[in-house]
């Protein structure tokens, strides 16, 4: 009975969590007036959409600049990131909140309001409609984020541990690498996938920094996908990109979800 | 600990910060210092550089404007309903998650298909799925029998905003369950295995030993979410097309800023902006008791 | 990249014995992928190919508000990265300081007046008409055949007409609607409720001195008659529509009047368009009395040339290849763009390829501009307004000389004087 409720509960939770992504999924794969219906099941289900989606335009070098610049500012902020959480969890040293709370407050600017200094930035540094100027103007939302993640996470280490290692004659540097990083192991991986997620689907920046199509990213790529004139959406095409560009992602999740849950084998460590 | 050994750790976790707030720094400085600064002038964006300094003119005007103040009440129902939401769901989601079901690699997976899909793309495909006569959700309602005839959602702001609470938390639903789930992967199972042979039952063992222990890391979650509800933009922008009966704040300075090219008035909106997430922040922070200042465990 | 790319080009070069004069690269910024990317670059890659020259295509996102948006922050950076660019209608007055004068350099012979005059801000002509079009009134002419109504002459008539035909069709899965137009508070409800406005003789938004001119009681009159419309003859979904929603919805068969571009003729029409053959195209309703006309708000693209591109000249030349008389002419077979030149309205081939453009040239001569040279900079403040106004209208939060006068306040604020 017990076992009945729960199963009904994920069925609607799938759902309702699913069922758009199969409407995108139906939907690219109907054509013409047909994407104006409502049938659940494409009647006449083509493949136009996805074979104009990689012979038109550059989608598949999209993705590749969106994988580069996604995984450069997970890696990026996770490194920066995870050295600063182990200063602001573990030490206690004067200024610690008030620089907490400084970092919070980088990440409550609207980005609209960034936008224009952040242009300014990347063109000074020289590194307007390239890789690196994009990567770069996604750490002012991915650092905030994962510091205050990993230092919560850090400050739940027990102490123990920690003393232990200085016992040992262990430098920070080595109780960092050796001690703290695998038992946060699953913090680390939930954090660099929802940085890597976040920089993956950024739109704002990504379409003002680059201009040429050999440098897009994924979601800039298909607001630029357009129809046969000024008004017409390509639906279908639209909708085939999103699919093409999700399931890159559920397949990094399944990869990585060993890492998501019981990185540590929990009991045995925290004792 | 001696004032030597202090001054040493100290200096450690300067050593450890520096590279981190170098490279916030390099990217944060300008962008938010010349807002902030730009709040205070009339510069356009028509001419660049041109701008005057005209005190807090912009800020009387913004705040003279009613459809400010609807935004301002717009954005925190948003986020004070989705927020809650979310949590709640978030929460429940990751229970289920850590539970040792079959099959809960792809259940996972399948959990962060929202997320996962471009927000310039799912606000889209909701407003298609939400349009009136060729909605596959009025469909749906109608086959079922809930709704007699469709319906406009998206014409009325009562219901419009209804909708964009519930797409918010179809999409952020799964940051929050993937962080509640980390959150749960630390507490120790043998504290658990402890409570449950005194005698407490799966809810006392949640209410009394998990969510005491996962508050910290979910009260940051819930803070960041609601930064991020606060700042909601594409979600308004493309599911609410009624103008300022259903705008946010985000939506307001960016028409501002970027619409009309009022440079001087749109970085004051975002300024002020700034200033209600630093309130609802502080609030959410005080309520929680979320220390900052505290030394780890 | 861009460095080792240029060394590659430079190598290559010199083994190929360079040609006498130095290659440049233009920066062409014109839409999306799709035919109207197609075309965008097979005439710019005929051009490249005449002079000896590049042509690199910068793509721009769909929708209009984030186009320009890009293009403004492009150039309010002075960036050197686009040298000609595709603006709207309307965007004139907002560049025009980043725009050069064309005026000097191009032949306007045997373009389109209207388009010409709009695209003057303060007596340069900052922008050279690429391919225009206007509002248009399709109908099915097989239910307005069924039920013995002509095509509408005036609004009154429409509404008239499609209250009947709603009420006399069978009842069907899908309910049948009378009219569908684009009424989402944005620039696209400006464009019609303008429309409604000037086919009644009212004044618009702004006359063409600057002075605010929403003042008229015949505003108030047309607005109630549109707001009538709301769930009686237009679903009240129309308050969220767009061009593609009332597409979508006409093209299903579930309206029998729809107001649109002509870029909806070829998909209607579009052999599995369940609608493909019985839909009829006419010019939009006047209003009735005797100051009715029949207007319609002109669209359209132009081509400019950006002040701080490095090459100016070549620029222009290309933009006066884009926008010939033969270029158009092919886009206008090709791609149906409605070409600037009335001339070819005559044209048989073009003709034939899209029998609606037999309506334009009645259509373009009503042609009603919308005051983005009067209001300069401030238009889209001025559209928006506007366009929230009548929003209210529509939906019924607000009464239509209420609304009115409001919105005469908010403008009369931004322009004391009529001075934008």
């Amino acid at each position: 009975m017990r076992h009945l409720g729960l199963w009904l509960l994920l069925a609607v939770l799938l759902g309702w969590t699913l069922f758009p992504f199969w409407w995108a999924i139906a939907t690219s794969l109907k054509a013409g007036p047909a994407l104006f219906d409502t049938a659940l099941l494409p009647r006449a289900p083509t493949g136009a959409n996805y074979a104009a989606l990689f012979r038109e335009g550059r989608f598949g070098r999209s993705i590749l600049n969106s994988a580069l610049v996604a995984g450069a500012v997970a890696a990026l902020s996770l490194a920066l990131s995870a050295s600063a959480a182990y200063a602001l969890g573990r030490i206690a040293f004067r200024g610690r909140g008030l620089l907490l709370a400084t970092i919070l407050g980088v990440s409550m600017f609207p980005q609209v309001a960034v936008l224009s200094g952040m242009f300014e930035l990347i063109r000074a540094l020289g590194l307007y409609n390239t890789l690196a100027g994009v990567a770069l103007s996604y750490l002012i939302f991915t650092l905030p984020f994962t510091t205050w993640i990993l230092t919560t996470f850090m400050r739940e280490l027990p102490r123990e541990l920690e003393e232990a290692a200085v016992m040992d004659g262990a430098s920070p540097f080595v109780t960092v690498t050796r001690i703290f990083l695998p038992l946060l192991a699953p913090a680390m991986a939930t954090t660099g996938l929802l940085a890597f997620i976040a920089a993956w689907n950024e739109f704002l920046f990504a379409l003002t920094f680059t201009l040429t199509d050999g440098m897009r990213t994924v979601p800039v790529a298909i607001a630029l996908i357009s129809g046969a004139s000024a008004f017409e959406l390509p639906w279908g095409r639209i909708m085939a990109a999103s699919v093409v560009v999700t399931l890159p992602l559920v397949l990094l999740v399944l990869a990585f979800q060993r890492r998501i849950v019981a990185g540590l084998t929990a009991g045995a460590v925290k004792g | 600990m001696s004032a030597a050994a202090e001054r040493r750790r100290a200096r450690t976790a300067w050593l450890f910060l520096a590279p981190m707030l170098l490279a916030l720094a390099l990217v944060a400085a300008w962008p938010l210092a010349r807002t902030t600064w730009l709040g205070f002038t009339d510069a356009t964006l028509f001419a660049p550089g041109a701008q005057r300094f005209v005190g807090l003119a912009n800020y009387r005007l913004l705040f003279a404007d009613p459809d400010w103040w609807r935004a301002v009440a717009n954005t925190l129902v948003f986020a004070t309903v989705s927020v809650a939401l979310e949590t709640v769901l978030g929460l429940l989601v990751a229970l289920l998650l850590d539970a040792k079901l079959r099959g809960r690699g792809v259940l996972r997976a399948a959990m962060l298909v929202p997320w996962a899909i471009p927000t310039v793309v799912s606000a889209q495909l909701w407003a298609w799925m939400l349009h009136d006569q060729h909605g596959v959700v009025n469909a749906m309602l109608v086959a079922l029998g809930v709704i007699a005839e469709p319906r406009a959602w998206l014409a009325e702001p009562w219901a419009a905003m209804a909708w964009i609470v519930a797409v918010d938390v179809w999409k952020s639903t799964p940051f929050m369950a993937l962080l509640s789930l980390a959150a749960l992967q630390l507490v120790p199972r043998a504290v658990m295995e402890a409570a449950r042979i005194d005698g407490l039952g799966p809810v006392g063992i949640f209410f009394r030993i998990t969510l005491p222990l996962i508050r910290p890391a979910l009260l940051v979650a819930i803070l960041f979410r609601l930064l991020d509800a606060l700042r909601v933009f594409d979600l308004m922008y493309v599911l609410a097309g009624s103008g300022p009966a259903t705008a946010s704040m985000s939506v307001h300075a960016r028409q501002l800023l970027v619409d009309f090219g009022e440079v001087g008035e749109g970085s004051a909106a975002a300024t002020a902006l700034v200033l209600v997430v630093v309130a609802c922040a502080t609030l959410v922070a005080w309520l929680g008791r979320l220390r900052l200042g505290g030394a780890g465990r | 990249m861009r460095r080792v790319q240029a060394a590659i080009w430079l190598g290559a070069l010199l083994l190929a014995a360079a040609p006498a004069h130095a290659q440049v690269t233009l920066s062409l910024a014109c839409s999306g992928l799709g035919t109207e990317g197609a075309l965008c670059r097979e005439g710019a890659e005929e051009w490249a190919a005449r002079g000896g020259h590049r042509v690199r295509l910068v793509s721009l996102p769909n929708r209009g508000t984030e186009r320009l948006a890009l293009l403004r922050q492009l150039l309010a950076a002075g960036s050197r990265d686009i040298d000609v660019l595709q603006i709207d209608a309307v965007w004139t007055g907002m560049l025009a300081d980043h725009l050069l004068d064309l005026a000097p350099h191009l032949d306007t012979e045997g373009q389109l007046d209207q388009a010409l005059r709009n695209n003057t801000v303060a007596g340069r002509l900052v922008a050279m008409p690429w391919f225009t079009g206007a509002g248009l009134l399709y109908y099915r002419r097989d239910l307005l055949e069924a039920h013995g109504h002509p095509p509408p002459e005036t609004w009154q008539a429409l509404t008239r007409t499609a209250e009947a035909i709603q009420h006399a069709e069978p009842a069907r899965p899908q309910r049948l609607w009378g009219f569908v137009f684009q009424g989402r508070a944005y620039e696209g409800l400006t464009v019609n409720a303008l429309e409604w406005l000037a086919s009644h003789g009212a004044d618009g938004i702004v006359a063409e001195d600057g002075r605010v001119a929403v003042a008229d009681p015949r505003a108030a009159r047309v607005l109630a008659l549109a707001r009538s419309w709301i769930g009686t003859i237009a679903p009240q979904g129309v308050l969220t529509y767009a061009e593609e929603e009332a597409r979508a919805v006409f093209q299903s068969g579930n309206a029998v009047f729809m107001r649109n571009w002509p870029y909806a003729w070829a998909l209607l029409n579009a052999p599995d368009s369940p609608v493909a053959g019985r839909v009829g195209v006419a010019r939009l309703p006047r209003g009735e009395g005797p100051e009715g006309r029949h207007a319609a708000v002109l669209g359209g693209e132009q081509l400019a040339v950006s002040r701080h591109g490095a090459h100016p000249a070549l620029a222009i030349d290309l933009v006066r290849h884009l926008t010939s008389r033969a270029e158009q002419r092919r886009r206008a077979i090709l791609g149906a763009f409605p070409p600037t030149y009335p001339d070819l309205y005559a044209d048989a081939e073009v003709l034939a390829a899209n029998p609606v453009f037999a309506q334009l040239p009645a259509v373009l001569r009503g042609g009603v501009a919308r005051p983005a040279a009067a209001t300069g900079r401030h238009y889209s403040r001025v559209s928006a307004n506007f366009a929230y106004a009548v929003h209210d209208v529509l939906a019924g939060r607000a009464a239509p000389a209420a609304a009115l006068d409001r919105l005469r306040a908010r403008l009369q604020r931004l322009a004391p004087d009529g001075a934008w």
